[in-house]
Protein backbone atom coordinates (compact mmCIF):
# COMPACT_ATOMS: atom_id res chain seq x y z
CA UNK A 1 0.00 0.00 0.00
CA UNK A 2 1.19 3.48 -0.80
CA UNK A 3 -0.44 6.21 1.20
CA UNK A 4 0.58 9.83 1.05
CA UNK A 5 1.99 10.92 4.35
CA UNK A 6 0.14 13.75 5.99
CA UNK A 7 1.02 16.78 4.02
CA UNK A 8 2.12 19.66 6.15
CA UNK A 9 1.88 22.60 3.85
CA UNK A 10 3.48 25.86 4.64
CA UNK A 11 2.05 28.84 2.83
CA UNK A 12 -0.90 26.98 1.32
CA UNK A 13 -4.01 29.11 0.90
CA UNK A 14 -7.40 28.34 2.36
CA UNK A 15 -10.95 29.42 1.63
CA UNK A 16 -13.25 31.17 4.13
CA UNK A 17 -14.93 27.78 4.70
CA UNK A 18 -11.74 26.01 5.80
CA UNK A 19 -12.70 25.84 9.49
CA UNK A 20 -16.14 24.53 8.56
CA UNK A 21 -14.63 21.77 6.39
CA UNK A 22 -12.41 20.68 9.24
CA UNK A 23 -15.32 20.81 11.71
CA UNK A 24 -17.35 18.65 9.32
CA UNK A 25 -14.60 16.03 9.38
CA UNK A 26 -13.28 16.61 5.87
CA UNK A 27 -10.09 15.04 4.63
CA UNK A 28 -8.12 18.03 3.42
CA UNK A 29 -5.70 17.91 0.49
CA UNK A 30 -3.75 20.51 -1.44
CA UNK A 31 -5.43 21.47 -4.71
CA UNK A 32 -4.44 24.40 -6.94
CA UNK A 33 -2.59 25.98 -4.04
CA UNK A 34 -5.48 25.65 -1.61
CA UNK A 35 -6.10 23.27 1.27
CA UNK A 36 -9.40 21.78 0.09
CA UNK A 37 -11.80 19.02 1.20
CA UNK A 38 -11.40 15.93 -0.99
CA UNK A 39 -14.17 14.15 0.89
CA UNK A 40 -16.17 14.27 4.10
CA UNK A 41 -16.96 11.32 6.38
CA UNK A 42 -19.66 10.15 3.94
CA UNK A 43 -16.91 9.27 1.43
CA UNK A 44 -16.51 9.95 -2.29
CA UNK A 45 -18.83 7.18 -3.48
CA UNK A 46 -21.81 8.11 -1.30
CA UNK A 47 -21.18 11.83 -1.77
CA UNK A 48 -21.38 11.30 -5.52
CA UNK A 49 -24.61 9.29 -5.33
CA UNK A 50 -26.10 11.71 -2.81
CA UNK A 51 -25.55 14.64 -5.18
CA UNK A 52 -27.37 12.82 -7.99
CA UNK A 53 -30.25 11.89 -5.64
CA UNK A 54 -30.59 14.99 -3.43
CA UNK A 55 -28.29 18.01 -3.30
CA UNK A 56 -24.60 18.47 -2.61
CA UNK A 57 -22.91 21.63 -1.36
CA UNK A 58 -19.43 22.25 -2.76
CA UNK A 59 -16.93 24.92 -1.73
CA UNK A 60 -15.43 26.23 -4.96
CA UNK A 61 -14.17 29.47 -3.49
CA UNK A 62 -10.71 28.72 -4.83
CA UNK A 63 -11.97 29.55 -8.32
CA UNK A 64 -11.25 32.97 -9.76
CA UNK A 65 -13.96 35.59 -10.02
CA UNK A 66 -13.66 38.94 -11.76
CA UNK A 67 -15.66 41.69 -13.37
CA UNK A 68 -14.65 43.02 -16.76
CA UNK A 69 -15.93 46.46 -17.70
CA UNK A 70 -15.44 48.74 -20.67
CA UNK A 71 -17.35 50.75 -23.25
CA UNK A 72 -17.21 47.87 -25.71
CA UNK A 73 -16.40 45.05 -23.32
CA UNK A 74 -18.17 42.38 -25.36
CA UNK A 75 -16.14 43.07 -28.48
CA UNK A 76 -13.01 43.36 -26.37
CA UNK A 77 -13.38 39.92 -24.76
CA UNK A 78 -14.52 38.36 -28.04
CA UNK A 79 -10.99 39.02 -29.26
CA UNK A 80 -9.78 36.39 -26.78
CA UNK A 81 -12.60 33.80 -26.83
CA UNK A 82 -14.52 32.08 -29.64
CA UNK A 83 -17.98 32.12 -28.01
CA UNK A 84 -20.67 34.51 -29.20
CA UNK A 85 -20.86 37.05 -26.40
CA UNK A 86 -22.69 39.67 -28.50
CA UNK A 87 -25.70 37.37 -28.52
CA UNK A 88 -25.98 37.34 -24.74
CA UNK A 89 -28.82 39.18 -23.08
CA UNK A 90 -28.34 40.50 -19.53
CA UNK A 91 -28.27 37.62 -17.07
CA UNK A 92 -27.22 34.97 -19.60
CA UNK A 93 -24.18 32.80 -18.96
CA UNK A 94 -22.00 31.25 -21.62
CA UNK A 95 -19.33 28.55 -21.27
CA UNK A 96 -16.32 29.83 -23.10
CA UNK A 97 -12.65 29.19 -23.85
CA UNK A 98 -9.72 31.51 -23.39
CA UNK A 99 -7.46 30.84 -26.39
CA UNK A 100 -3.84 31.49 -27.22
CA UNK A 101 -2.58 32.57 -30.63
CA UNK A 102 -2.19 28.94 -31.70
CA UNK A 103 -5.83 28.21 -30.90
CA UNK A 104 -4.80 26.23 -27.81
CA UNK A 105 -6.94 26.48 -24.71
CA UNK A 106 -5.51 28.64 -21.91
CA UNK A 107 -8.54 27.96 -19.73
CA UNK A 108 -12.26 27.32 -19.84
CA UNK A 109 -14.45 29.85 -18.14
CA UNK A 110 -17.99 31.01 -17.52
CA UNK A 111 -18.87 34.43 -18.90
CA UNK A 112 -22.02 36.13 -17.65
CA UNK A 113 -23.48 39.28 -19.12
CA UNK A 114 -24.29 41.37 -16.08
CA UNK A 115 -27.34 43.59 -15.75
CA UNK A 116 -25.07 46.60 -15.36
CA UNK A 117 -24.15 48.02 -18.77
CA UNK A 118 -20.82 47.16 -20.36
CA UNK A 119 -20.08 44.57 -17.67
CA UNK A 120 -19.15 40.88 -17.89
CA UNK A 121 -18.68 38.56 -14.92
CA UNK A 122 -15.98 35.90 -15.28
CA UNK A 123 -15.43 32.68 -13.34
CA UNK A 124 -12.21 30.81 -14.14
CA UNK A 125 -10.31 27.80 -12.83
CA UNK A 126 -8.38 28.13 -9.58
CA UNK A 127 -5.08 26.86 -10.96
CA UNK A 128 -5.28 29.23 -13.93
CA UNK A 129 -6.71 32.35 -12.35
CA UNK A 130 -3.56 34.40 -11.90
CA UNK A 131 -2.43 33.67 -15.43
CA UNK A 132 -5.89 34.17 -16.95
CA UNK A 133 -6.50 37.49 -15.32
CA UNK A 134 -3.04 38.78 -16.18
CA UNK A 135 -3.53 37.64 -19.80
CA UNK A 136 -6.94 39.26 -20.11
CA UNK A 137 -5.92 42.48 -18.39
CA UNK A 138 -2.77 42.69 -20.50
CA UNK A 139 -4.43 41.93 -23.84
CA UNK A 140 -7.34 44.25 -23.17
CA UNK A 141 -5.38 47.11 -21.63
CA UNK A 142 -7.00 50.38 -22.65
CA UNK A 143 -10.17 48.60 -23.77
CA UNK A 144 -11.48 46.99 -20.62
CA UNK A 145 -10.78 46.99 -16.90
CA UNK A 146 -10.55 43.74 -14.99
CA UNK A 147 -11.39 43.76 -11.30
CA UNK A 148 -10.70 40.59 -9.33
CA UNK A 149 -13.10 39.60 -6.58
CA UNK A 150 -10.85 38.01 -4.01
CA UNK A 151 -13.34 39.12 -1.37
CA UNK A 152 -15.92 36.76 -2.89
CA UNK A 153 -16.47 33.08 -2.16
CA UNK A 154 -18.25 30.61 -4.44
CA UNK A 155 -20.54 27.81 -3.34
CA UNK A 156 -22.12 25.23 -5.64
CA UNK A 157 -25.41 23.60 -4.71
CA UNK A 158 -25.95 20.74 -7.15
CA UNK A 159 -28.52 18.03 -7.57
CA UNK A 160 -32.25 17.56 -8.12
CA UNK A 161 -33.15 18.95 -4.68
CA UNK A 162 -31.09 22.11 -5.16
CA UNK A 163 -33.96 24.14 -6.59
CA UNK A 164 -36.34 23.45 -3.73
CA UNK A 165 -33.66 24.01 -1.11
CA UNK A 166 -32.49 27.30 -2.55
CA UNK A 167 -36.03 28.53 -3.24
CA UNK A 168 -36.81 28.40 0.49
CA UNK A 169 -34.18 31.14 0.90
CA UNK A 170 -34.48 32.85 -2.48
CA UNK A 171 -37.90 32.21 -4.09
CA UNK A 172 -36.81 33.67 -7.44
CA UNK A 173 -34.14 30.96 -7.75
CA UNK A 174 -36.84 28.56 -8.91
CA UNK A 175 -37.80 30.81 -11.82
CA UNK A 176 -34.30 30.96 -13.32
CA UNK A 177 -33.46 29.20 -16.57
CA UNK A 178 -30.34 27.06 -16.73
CA UNK A 179 -27.29 29.15 -17.67
CA UNK A 180 -28.75 32.37 -16.34
CA UNK A 181 -27.63 34.56 -13.47
CA UNK A 182 -29.31 37.08 -11.16
CA UNK A 183 -28.48 39.26 -8.19
CA UNK A 184 -30.49 38.57 -5.05
CA UNK A 185 -30.11 38.27 -1.30
CA UNK A 186 -29.77 35.22 0.91
CA UNK A 187 -31.03 36.07 4.40
CA UNK A 188 -29.84 39.60 3.83
CA UNK A 189 -26.52 38.63 2.23
CA UNK A 190 -26.05 40.00 -1.29
CA UNK A 191 -25.43 37.10 -3.68
CA UNK A 192 -24.96 36.53 -7.39
CA UNK A 193 -26.73 33.33 -8.36
CA UNK A 194 -25.84 31.28 -11.41
CA UNK A 195 -28.04 28.38 -12.45
CA UNK A 196 -25.13 26.30 -13.64
CA UNK A 197 -22.69 23.69 -12.43
CA UNK A 198 -20.13 21.00 -13.06
CA UNK A 199 -22.01 17.82 -12.20
CA UNK A 200 -24.49 17.29 -15.04
CA UNK A 201 -27.28 17.98 -12.57
CA UNK A 202 -29.54 20.98 -12.16
CA UNK A 203 -28.13 23.36 -9.59
CA UNK A 204 -26.67 26.70 -8.71
CA UNK A 205 -23.43 28.45 -8.09
CA UNK A 206 -23.60 31.21 -5.52
CA UNK A 207 -21.09 34.04 -5.38
CA UNK A 208 -21.14 35.86 -2.07
CA UNK A 209 -18.94 37.93 0.24
CA UNK A 210 -16.23 35.95 2.05
CA UNK A 211 -17.47 37.25 5.39
CA UNK A 212 -20.88 35.63 4.83
CA UNK A 213 -19.75 32.37 3.25
CA UNK A 214 -19.85 30.29 6.42
CA UNK A 215 -23.24 31.61 7.47
CA UNK A 216 -24.79 30.79 4.08
CA UNK A 217 -23.06 27.41 3.86
CA UNK A 218 -24.33 26.45 7.29
CA UNK A 219 -27.87 27.55 6.43
CA UNK A 220 -27.81 25.40 3.28
CA UNK A 221 -26.30 22.41 5.10
CA UNK A 222 -29.05 22.64 7.74
CA UNK A 223 -31.69 22.18 5.04
CA UNK A 224 -33.02 18.66 4.52
CA UNK A 225 -31.48 16.91 1.54
CA UNK A 226 -28.14 18.72 1.57
CA UNK A 227 -24.74 17.20 2.36
CA UNK A 228 -21.27 18.70 2.00
CA UNK A 229 -19.45 17.20 -0.98
CA UNK A 230 -15.71 17.23 -1.62
CA UNK A 231 -13.51 17.55 -4.67
CA UNK A 232 -13.32 13.77 -5.07
CA UNK A 233 -17.00 13.46 -5.93
CA UNK A 234 -16.88 16.72 -7.89
CA UNK A 235 -14.38 15.02 -10.19
CA UNK A 236 -16.31 11.76 -10.61
CA UNK A 237 -19.56 13.69 -11.17
CA UNK A 238 -18.08 15.88 -13.91
CA UNK A 239 -16.37 12.90 -15.54
CA UNK A 240 -19.66 11.00 -15.80
CA UNK A 241 -21.20 14.20 -17.19
CA UNK A 242 -18.49 14.29 -19.88
CA UNK A 243 -17.29 17.71 -18.75
CA UNK A 244 -13.66 18.68 -19.29
CA UNK A 245 -11.19 19.18 -16.48
CA UNK A 246 -8.75 21.90 -17.43
CA UNK A 247 -5.18 20.66 -17.29
CA UNK A 248 -6.28 17.07 -17.90
CA UNK A 249 -8.76 16.97 -20.79
CA UNK A 250 -7.94 20.34 -22.29
CA UNK A 251 -4.84 22.52 -22.21
CA UNK A 252 -2.77 24.77 -24.42
CA UNK A 253 -1.92 21.76 -26.62
CA UNK A 254 -5.58 21.09 -27.48
CA UNK A 255 -7.86 23.11 -29.72
CA UNK A 256 -11.61 23.53 -29.19
CA UNK A 257 -12.33 21.29 -32.20
CA UNK A 258 -10.04 18.52 -30.98
CA UNK A 259 -11.65 18.80 -27.56
CA UNK A 260 -15.14 18.31 -28.98
CA UNK A 261 -16.03 21.83 -27.89
CA UNK A 262 -16.87 23.22 -31.34
CA UNK A 263 -20.35 23.94 -30.02
CA UNK A 264 -18.83 26.74 -27.97
CA UNK A 265 -18.01 28.62 -31.17
CA UNK A 266 -21.06 30.56 -32.32
CA UNK A 267 -22.12 30.58 -35.97
CA UNK A 268 -21.21 34.23 -36.42
CA UNK A 269 -17.80 33.66 -34.88
CA UNK A 270 -17.13 30.64 -37.11
CA UNK A 271 -17.70 32.80 -40.16
CA UNK A 272 -16.07 35.99 -38.95
CA UNK A 273 -13.20 34.61 -36.88
CA UNK A 274 -11.52 37.36 -34.92
CA UNK A 275 -10.41 35.18 -32.00
CA UNK A 276 -6.91 33.85 -31.29
CA UNK A 277 -5.98 30.91 -33.49
CA UNK A 278 -8.98 31.54 -35.75
CA UNK A 279 -7.23 30.37 -38.90
CA UNK A 280 -6.37 26.98 -37.39
CA UNK A 281 -9.74 26.56 -35.72
CA UNK A 282 -11.73 27.53 -38.83
CA UNK A 283 -9.66 25.03 -40.83
CA UNK A 284 -10.34 22.30 -38.26
CA UNK A 285 -14.04 23.16 -38.26
CA UNK A 286 -14.12 22.62 -42.04
CA UNK A 287 -11.77 19.68 -42.41
CA UNK A 288 -11.87 18.09 -38.98
CA UNK A 289 -9.04 17.78 -36.49
CA UNK A 290 -6.52 14.94 -36.55
CA UNK A 291 -7.40 13.85 -33.00
CA UNK A 292 -10.60 14.04 -31.03
CA UNK A 293 -11.72 13.82 -27.42
CA UNK A 294 -14.12 10.91 -26.94
CA UNK A 295 -15.83 9.02 -24.18
CA UNK A 296 -14.19 5.64 -23.53
CA UNK A 297 -15.90 2.78 -21.79
CA UNK A 298 -13.59 0.06 -20.45
CA UNK A 299 -15.45 -3.21 -21.02
CA UNK A 300 -14.09 -4.88 -17.89
CA UNK A 301 -14.08 -3.72 -14.30
CA UNK A 302 -10.66 -2.12 -14.11
CA UNK A 303 -10.62 1.68 -14.20
CA UNK A 304 -8.18 3.28 -16.64
CA UNK A 305 -6.69 6.42 -15.16
CA UNK A 306 -5.31 9.55 -16.80
CA UNK A 307 -2.25 8.95 -19.03
CA UNK A 308 -3.23 5.34 -19.80
CA UNK A 309 -2.07 4.49 -23.33
CA UNK A 310 -4.80 3.81 -25.88
CA UNK A 311 -4.12 1.37 -28.71
CA UNK A 312 -6.20 0.38 -31.70
CA UNK A 313 -7.16 -3.24 -32.36
CA UNK A 314 -3.80 -3.83 -34.11
CA UNK A 315 -1.77 -2.67 -31.11
CA UNK A 316 -0.80 0.73 -32.51
CA UNK A 317 -0.74 3.64 -30.07
CA UNK A 318 -3.57 5.99 -31.01
CA UNK A 319 -3.92 8.24 -27.97
CA UNK A 320 -4.09 8.61 -24.24
CA UNK A 321 -6.72 8.68 -21.51
CA UNK A 322 -7.02 12.19 -20.05
CA UNK A 323 -9.58 11.49 -17.31
CA UNK A 324 -10.62 8.11 -16.03
CA UNK A 325 -11.87 6.35 -13.00
CA UNK A 326 -14.86 4.64 -11.48
CA UNK A 327 -18.25 6.19 -12.15
CA UNK A 328 -20.49 5.56 -9.15
CA UNK A 329 -23.71 6.31 -11.07
CA UNK A 330 -22.49 4.47 -14.17
CA UNK A 331 -21.52 1.71 -11.72
CA UNK A 332 -18.33 0.91 -13.57
CA UNK A 333 -15.21 2.42 -15.05
CA UNK A 334 -15.58 5.47 -17.30
CA UNK A 335 -12.99 7.55 -19.09
CA UNK A 336 -12.31 10.24 -21.65
CA UNK A 337 -9.32 10.61 -23.88
CA UNK A 338 -7.99 11.60 -27.26
CA UNK A 339 -7.82 9.22 -30.20
CA UNK A 340 -7.01 9.59 -33.89
CA UNK A 341 -10.03 11.13 -35.60
CA UNK A 342 -10.53 7.94 -37.65
CA UNK A 343 -11.25 6.05 -34.41
CA UNK A 344 -13.64 8.55 -32.83
CA UNK A 345 -16.88 6.84 -33.88
CA UNK A 346 -19.00 5.45 -31.04
CA UNK A 347 -18.50 1.71 -30.73
CA UNK A 348 -14.94 1.67 -32.12
CA UNK A 349 -12.97 -1.03 -30.26
CA UNK A 350 -9.84 0.12 -28.43
CA UNK A 351 -7.36 -1.37 -26.02
CA UNK A 352 -6.22 0.36 -22.86
CA UNK A 353 -2.79 -0.54 -21.52
CA UNK A 354 -3.33 -0.86 -17.77
CA UNK A 355 -0.34 -2.12 -15.76
CA UNK A 356 1.12 -3.62 -18.90
CA UNK A 357 -2.01 -5.50 -19.95
CA UNK A 358 -4.23 -4.59 -22.90
CA UNK A 359 -7.80 -4.25 -21.62
CA UNK A 360 -10.69 -4.05 -24.09
CA UNK A 361 -12.67 -0.80 -24.30
CA UNK A 362 -14.77 1.06 -26.81
CA UNK A 363 -15.59 4.59 -27.80
CA UNK A 364 -18.73 5.58 -25.91
CA UNK A 365 -21.16 8.45 -26.22
CA UNK A 366 -20.78 11.33 -23.76
CA UNK A 367 -22.13 11.98 -21.21
CA UNK A 368 -22.07 8.62 -19.40
CA UNK A 369 -24.93 9.83 -17.20
CA UNK A 370 -27.58 12.01 -18.88
CA UNK A 371 -27.52 15.70 -18.06
CA UNK A 372 -30.53 16.84 -16.09
CA UNK A 373 -30.29 20.55 -16.65
CA UNK A 374 -33.52 22.51 -16.33
CA UNK A 375 -34.25 23.86 -19.76
CA UNK A 376 -37.17 26.10 -18.92
CA UNK A 377 -38.07 27.12 -15.40
CA UNK B 1 0.63 -17.41 14.93
CA UNK B 2 0.63 -13.67 15.30
CA UNK B 3 -0.12 -10.72 13.09
CA UNK B 4 2.59 -8.55 11.61
CA UNK B 5 2.44 -5.25 9.72
CA UNK B 6 4.43 -3.39 7.08
CA UNK B 7 5.07 0.33 6.89
CA UNK B 8 3.00 0.27 3.70
CA UNK B 9 -0.03 -0.86 5.74
CA UNK B 10 -0.25 -4.50 4.75
CA UNK B 11 -1.03 -7.04 7.45
CA UNK B 12 0.45 -10.55 7.41
CA UNK B 13 -0.83 -13.53 9.33
CA UNK B 14 1.63 -16.45 9.30
CA UNK B 15 0.58 -20.07 9.77
CA UNK B 16 3.57 -22.37 9.27
CA UNK B 17 4.99 -21.30 5.92
CA UNK B 18 1.69 -19.88 4.63
CA UNK B 19 1.03 -16.17 5.10
CA UNK B 20 -2.30 -14.46 4.52
CA UNK B 21 -1.93 -10.85 3.40
CA UNK B 22 -4.31 -7.91 3.28
CA UNK B 23 -4.45 -4.18 3.92
CA UNK B 24 -5.10 -2.69 7.33
CA UNK B 25 -8.13 -0.96 8.76
CA UNK B 26 -6.14 2.28 8.59
CA UNK B 27 -5.32 1.72 4.92
CA UNK B 28 -8.91 1.06 3.89
CA UNK B 29 -9.99 4.18 5.75
CA UNK B 30 -7.39 6.26 3.94
CA UNK B 31 -8.35 4.84 0.55
CA UNK B 32 -12.08 5.30 0.98
CA UNK B 33 -14.63 3.39 -1.06
CA UNK B 34 -12.85 0.55 -2.85
CA UNK B 35 -14.29 -0.11 -6.29
CA UNK B 36 -11.77 -2.45 -7.90
CA UNK B 37 -9.42 -5.15 -6.70
CA UNK B 38 -6.97 -7.29 -8.68
CA UNK B 39 -5.44 -10.24 -6.85
CA UNK B 40 -2.42 -12.28 -8.00
CA UNK B 41 -2.69 -15.69 -9.61
CA UNK B 42 -1.40 -18.83 -7.89
CA UNK B 43 2.22 -19.51 -8.67
CA UNK B 44 3.26 -15.88 -9.07
CA UNK B 45 6.68 -15.27 -7.55
CA UNK B 46 6.76 -12.33 -5.17
CA UNK B 47 9.71 -10.30 -3.98
CA UNK B 48 9.66 -8.41 -0.70
CA UNK B 49 8.25 -4.96 -1.37
CA UNK B 50 7.30 -5.87 -4.96
CA UNK B 51 3.87 -5.31 -6.44
CA UNK B 52 1.47 -8.11 -5.59
CA UNK B 53 -2.08 -6.81 -6.00
CA UNK B 54 -4.00 -3.70 -7.00
CA UNK B 55 -6.64 -1.83 -5.06
CA UNK B 56 -8.54 1.13 -6.47
CA UNK B 57 -10.82 3.63 -4.82
CA UNK B 58 -12.99 6.11 -6.71
CA UNK B 59 -10.08 8.52 -6.46
CA UNK B 60 -6.98 6.51 -7.24
CA UNK B 61 -5.22 3.22 -7.90
CA UNK B 62 -2.75 1.83 -5.36
CA UNK B 63 -0.50 -1.20 -5.24
CA UNK B 64 -0.51 -3.79 -2.53
CA UNK B 65 3.07 -4.93 -1.96
CA UNK B 66 4.34 -8.34 -0.97
CA UNK B 67 5.48 -8.04 2.64
CA UNK B 68 8.12 -10.73 2.19
CA UNK B 69 9.45 -12.94 -0.63
CA UNK B 70 7.59 -16.09 -1.60
CA UNK B 71 5.09 -17.62 -4.01
CA UNK B 72 1.36 -16.96 -4.30
CA UNK B 73 -0.78 -19.93 -3.25
CA UNK B 74 -4.13 -18.26 -4.04
CA UNK B 75 -5.73 -14.88 -4.53
CA UNK B 76 -9.01 -14.11 -2.79
CA UNK B 77 -11.36 -14.97 -5.66
CA UNK B 78 -14.31 -13.31 -3.90
CA UNK B 79 -12.78 -9.82 -3.94
CA UNK B 80 -12.97 -8.84 -7.63
CA UNK B 81 -16.75 -9.21 -7.57
CA UNK B 82 -17.13 -7.62 -4.13
CA UNK B 83 -14.31 -5.09 -3.68
CA UNK B 84 -16.29 -3.33 -0.94
CA UNK B 85 -15.43 -6.32 1.28
CA UNK B 86 -12.04 -4.68 1.79
CA UNK B 87 -13.76 -1.66 3.37
CA UNK B 88 -16.13 -3.75 5.40
CA UNK B 89 -13.75 -6.38 6.76
CA UNK B 90 -10.17 -5.49 5.79
CA UNK B 91 -8.50 -7.80 8.28
CA UNK B 92 -10.94 -10.69 7.78
CA UNK B 93 -12.91 -11.54 4.63
CA UNK B 94 -11.10 -8.76 2.81
CA UNK B 95 -7.77 -10.62 2.64
CA UNK B 96 -5.98 -10.30 -0.70
CA UNK B 97 -3.82 -13.38 -1.14
CA UNK B 98 -2.11 -16.32 0.54
CA UNK B 99 1.55 -16.98 -0.11
CA UNK B 100 4.14 -19.52 0.78
CA UNK B 101 6.91 -17.50 2.31
CA UNK B 102 10.54 -18.20 1.48
CA UNK B 103 11.70 -17.51 4.99
CA UNK B 104 9.19 -17.33 7.89
CA UNK B 105 11.72 -15.35 9.93
CA UNK B 106 11.19 -12.47 7.45
CA UNK B 107 7.61 -12.19 8.70
CA UNK B 108 8.63 -12.22 12.34
CA UNK B 109 10.94 -9.30 11.59
CA UNK B 110 8.00 -7.05 10.57
CA UNK B 111 6.17 -4.79 13.04
CA UNK B 112 4.00 -6.42 15.68
CA UNK B 113 0.70 -4.92 16.84
CA UNK B 114 2.34 -2.65 19.41
CA UNK B 115 4.91 -1.37 16.95
CA UNK B 116 2.30 -0.77 14.23
CA UNK B 117 0.00 1.10 16.62
CA UNK B 118 2.94 3.30 17.56
CA UNK B 119 3.74 3.82 13.86
CA UNK B 120 0.15 4.96 13.20
CA UNK B 121 0.38 7.41 16.09
CA UNK B 122 3.54 8.85 14.58
CA UNK B 123 1.81 9.26 11.20
CA UNK B 124 -1.07 11.07 12.85
CA UNK B 125 1.38 13.21 14.82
Amino acid sequence: MTIDPHVKNIGIKSTPLHALHVALGAKMVPFAGYDMPVNYPLGVLKEHLYTRAQAGLFDVSHMGQATLTGNDVVAALEALVPGDLAALTPGQIRYNLLLNDDGGIIDDLMVTKADAPDTLYLVVNAACKDGDFAYIAGKLAGKATLTRHEDASLLALQGPAAVDVLATFIPAAATMDFMTSRLDTFEGVPVRLFRSGYTGEDGYEISLPNVSAEKVAKALLAAPGVQPIGLGARDSLRLEAGLCLYGSDIDTATSPVEAGLSWVIGKRRREQGGFPGAARIQKELKEGASKKRVGIKPLGKAPARAHTEIQDASGKRVGEITSGGFGPSANGPVAMGYVDASLAKVGTPLNLIVRGTALPAEVAPLPFVPHRYVKKA
Amino acid sequence: MSIRYTKDHEWVLLDGKIATVGITQYAQGQLGDIVFVEVPAAGKALTAGGEAAVVESVKAASEVYAPVAGTVKEGNAALPDAPETVNQDPQGKGWFFRMEVANPADVEALMDQTAYDKYLQELAG
